[in-house]
C-alpha cells in the first residue's frame, strides 16, 4: 500500500464496491440502497481514474468518470423522484411495501 | 514515512471508515453524512491521481448536489415527529458471507496480478485536455449526455409532482 502503486487504489475500489453491494442486498429502506448504489459508482470511478492515470497517461479514464458521475446525478434523480412516488402511494420507503404488482 | 504517504493513508482511512458506515448504520441520517466522509475521500484520492478536474467536479456533483437531494428525499419521507428514524436491514448473514466472498476475490486476484509499475508522472492541470477531448473525440456523447441529463430532470419533474385532483 503506497500512493505510487495500483493496486492500493484498486484495493480501495474494491472494498468500497463491496460496501456498496452489502447495501443494496441488506437495507430495506430504498434511499439506503440508492446509497448503496452511489457507492458502488464511486468505486469504479476510482478505477477508472486510477487504470488511466496508470498505463496510457492520456485522460480518456478521466473522461469517463465524468460521464459516470454525470449519469450518477441523473440515476439519484429518477431514482429520488420515484421513491418520492412511492411514499405518496404507500406511505412507507421500505421497498418490501411496494408489492402492488404482485397482487 | 513520507508526508504525502501519511496524507494518503488518512483519505483511504476516511473513505473506508465512512463507507463502512453508510453500509452498517442504523440511522438514516449517519448513514447519508457518513456518505458525505466517503465522497471527499474519493475526491482526495482523485487529486493523488493527477487527476484535478475531476475532483472538483466530484465535490460539485457529489457533495454538492447528490448528497444534497439524498438529504431531502430523507426529510421529505419522514415525518419530523419520528424520533426514530429507521434503517432497516434484513438477511445481512447471507449478504455478509457472499460480500466477504467477493472481497476476498477480489484483493486477491489484485495483489497477484502484475501490474505496470508507474511511468514516471508529472503533475500537469488537466482541464483544457479534458474540454479538447470533449468537444473533439467525445463530441457525440457530450451532446447524447445533455440530452440524457434533459429527459431525466423532465422525468423526476414528472414522477414526484403531486396529482392535483379536480
Amino acid at each position: 500500500m503506497s500512493p505510487n502503486e495500483l493496486s492500493s487504489y484498486l484495493i480501495i475500489g474494491a472494498i468500497l464496491f463491496s460496501l456498496g453491494m452489502f447495501t443494496v442486498l441488506t437495507r430495506r429502506n430504498a434511499i439506503s440502497v440508492l446509497m448503496g448504489v452511489e457507492l458502488i459508482l464511486n468505486s469504479a470511478n476510482i478505477n477508472y481514474v486510477a487504470f488511466s492515470h496508470f498505463s496510457s497517461g492520456n485522460s480518456a479514464g478521466q473522461i469517463y468518470a465524468i460521464f459516470v458521475i454525470m449519469l450518477a446525478a441523473a440515476e439519484a434523480a429518477v431514482g429520488l423522484a420515484i421513491v418520492l412516488a412511492i411514499f405518496q402511494l404507500f406511505h412507507s420507503i421500505d421497498v418490501e411495501a411496494a408489492q402492488a404488482l404482485k397482487d | 514515512m513520507e508526508v504525502s504517504t501519511a496524507v494518503f493513508y488518512l483519505i483511504a482511512l476516511v473513505t473506508v471508515i465512512s463507507a463502512g458506515m453508510v453500509a452498517l448504520s442504523r440511522n438514516i441520517i449517519y448513514s447519508a453524512f457518513s456518505l458525505l466522509g466517503t465522497f471527499m475521500g474519493v475526491a482526495g484520492l482523485y487529486v493523488f491521481l493527477g487527476a484535478d478536474f475531476v475532483a472538483a467536479v466530484q465535490l460539485l456533483i457529489y457533495v454538492g448536489g447528490i448528497l444534497v437531494l439524498i438529504l431531502f428525499a430523507v426529510m421529505l419521507t419522514h415525518r419530523i415527529t419520528d424520533v426514530k428514524i429507521t434503517n432497516r436491514a434484513a438477511g445481512r448473514i447471507p449478504a455478509l458471507l457472499v460480500v466477504a466472498v467477493f472481497v476476498v476475490l477480489l484483493i486477491q486476484t489484485i495483489k497477484e496480478t502484475p501490474w505496470m509499475k508507474a511511468k514516471q508522472v508529472v503533475f500537469t492541470a488537466t482541464t483544457a485536455t479534458i474540454g479538447d477531448a470533449f468537444l473533439y473525440d467525445y463530441l457525440l456523447p457530450f451532446e447524447l449526455a445533455s440530452i440524457v441529463l434533459l429527459g431525466a430532470m423532465i422525468g423526476a419533474v414528472v414522477l414526484s409532482r403531486k396529482e392535483i385532483k379536480e
